[in-house]
């Protein structure tokens, strides 16, 4: 049961993973890996590692989307 | 280099990449198998040694406290890093977006942003203070709770305005306090030194198993721990923040 | 399993890294460099998990727990995490510094002087 989903979980991760590759504005990718970072939790949680997931959740959902959006308007009103 | 001629380039290096981390992973032993034998004894000794219950906290604070006190440094040279990349440069003035049209103000945010902007904060730095401090006991620890503590700022910033968020954060207060979270790991380190021991290790009481200050040191380390990382996020976001609203070119 | 497990992580390093290369705006490239980063971190727990084991906290057990998972593993994939992001800013930091003065963010288009 463990390794079912453990399979599931690794197989989201490297979906997602690619699609964060292949979304090539940075707007929609900061989507894309808002919900990579939620796979990666689940992986992380899935392997006994919750220290690691609670990590990977503060992070993936606080900290990197803010910096990317920030960055993009601050690039984007400079080019406007 | 062409485009086209770094895409051959890369796809050559890939294939013998890819070879290599085949042959390397193949190497290891089969998924779920065994866990070294450090980590078994760990297991083993560390609830009964330091009367903690989460192991990977004793590790990173106690059996491994050397590493996390290198990652500690790491963070602050990053944040460092980026004070100095997004300081205002010589072309640029830093002027609140209220000074540039003094006769329009910015409009006050609806009262239910506000109010779930409160009642969000609240409950952030209620957790972050508690993931932090019951981090020898359950997962959590220093650094998850100092993320947590940070984002309570960033939802001030969200349900208000900067002028708003500014006066929580002033910039030297919260350099002050990162110097004083990674200095204070330093320091509590020295203590081991001070009382005869090596550096970093566990001299004050232990306590007992299941409360919430057992352990020696790991809780103290993980309080000063927090205080470094929620300072640091802060003013990253600070940084990104005075970049976005404040910063401009300077008109001639 | 263990094709599936150790398979993932080397292919989301090397989408990682296809990414880096074939990027046209600094910031996707960034995001595409934290997604190698990670495939670091799953490596570290792989190594460290046992099956049917449960993770290395030893308070509310049940009667017969069974043997826990690698903690050293886990100590070292949670600072990397958080280290992670903070170095993803620091790159960012860099881009939007570029994006100023190069007034561009693709980086095929970057000169190494300026004139």
């Amino acid at each position: 049961m463990s390794e079912a989903v453990i399979a599931v979980a690794l197989v989201w991760v490297a979906a997602s993973g690619t699609a964060v590759v292949l979304t090539r504005d940075p707007l929609r990718q900061a989507f894309v890996a808002g919900f990579f970072g939620l796979g990666l939790a689940f992986l992380y949680l899935s392997l006994q590692a919750g220290d690691v997931a609670l990590s990977q959740i503060v992070v993936g959902a606080i900290a990197l989307p803010l910096i990317v959006l920030l960055s993009l308007a601050k690039v984007g009103k400079g080019r406007g | 280099m062409s485009r086209r001629a770094r895409l051959v380039f890369f796809a050559a290096a890939a294939a013998a990449l890819a070879a290599t981390l085949g042959a390397g992973l193949a190497g290891l032993p089969s998924f779920g198998s065994q866990i070294t034998s450090y980590a078994r004894m760990l297991n083993e000794l560390a609830p009964r040694q330091r009367h903690v219950t989460d192991v990977v906290s004793a590790i990173s604070f106690d059996y491994r406290g050397i590493d996390t006190l290198f990652e500690e440094f790491i963070l602050l040279g990053a944040v460092t890093g980026i004070s100095v990349l997004l300081r205002p440069l010589s072309d640029e003035t830093r002027q609140l977006a209220q000074d540039k049209a003094p006769d329009r103000t910015i409009p006050p945010p609806s009262p239910a942003v506000w109010l779930l902007a409160v009642l969000l904060s609240s409950l952030l730095v209620l957790t972050g203070i508690e993931t932090a401090t019951h981090g020898q006991l359950t997962p959590g620890g220093g650094f998850q709770g100092g993320v947590i503590l940070a984002s309570a700022l960033y939802v001030v910033y969200l349900g208000t305005n900067y002028v708003t968020v500014e006066r929580f954060q002033p910039a030297p207060l919260l350099e002050a306090t990162d110097g004083v979270g990674a200095f204070g790991y330093v320091f509590i380190g020295l203590l081991g030194l001070l009382a005869g021991a090596d550096f970093l290790s566990n001299v004050v009481g232990l306590g007992v198993t299941g409360n919430l200050i057992s352990g020696g040191t790991i809780p103290l380390l993980n309080l000063v721990v927090g205080v470094e990382v929620a300072a640091s996020f802060a003013i990253l976001a600070s940084e990104f923040l005075d970049q976005t609203a404040v910063i401009r070119p300077r008109r001639r | 399993m263990s094709v599936l497990a150790y398979g993932v992580v080397a292919w989301l390093f090397l989408v990682g890294v296809y990414g880096v290369v074939t990027s046209r705006n600094l910031i996707h490239l960034v995001v595409c460099l934290s997604v190698s980063q990670s495939a670091t971190d799953i490596l570290l727990l792989e190594i460290g998990y046992r099956t049917g084991g449960h993770a290395p906290v030893f308070v509310s057990l049940p009667a017969h727990p069974g043997a826990a998972v690698d903690a050293v593993m886990q100590a070292l994939a949670l600072t990397d995490v958080v280290v992670g992001a903070a170095v993803t800013a620091l790159l960012l930091a860099l881009a939007v510094q570029v994006h100023k003065r190069a007034g561009t963010l693709d980086p095929d288009e970057l000169r190494a002087t300026r004139n």
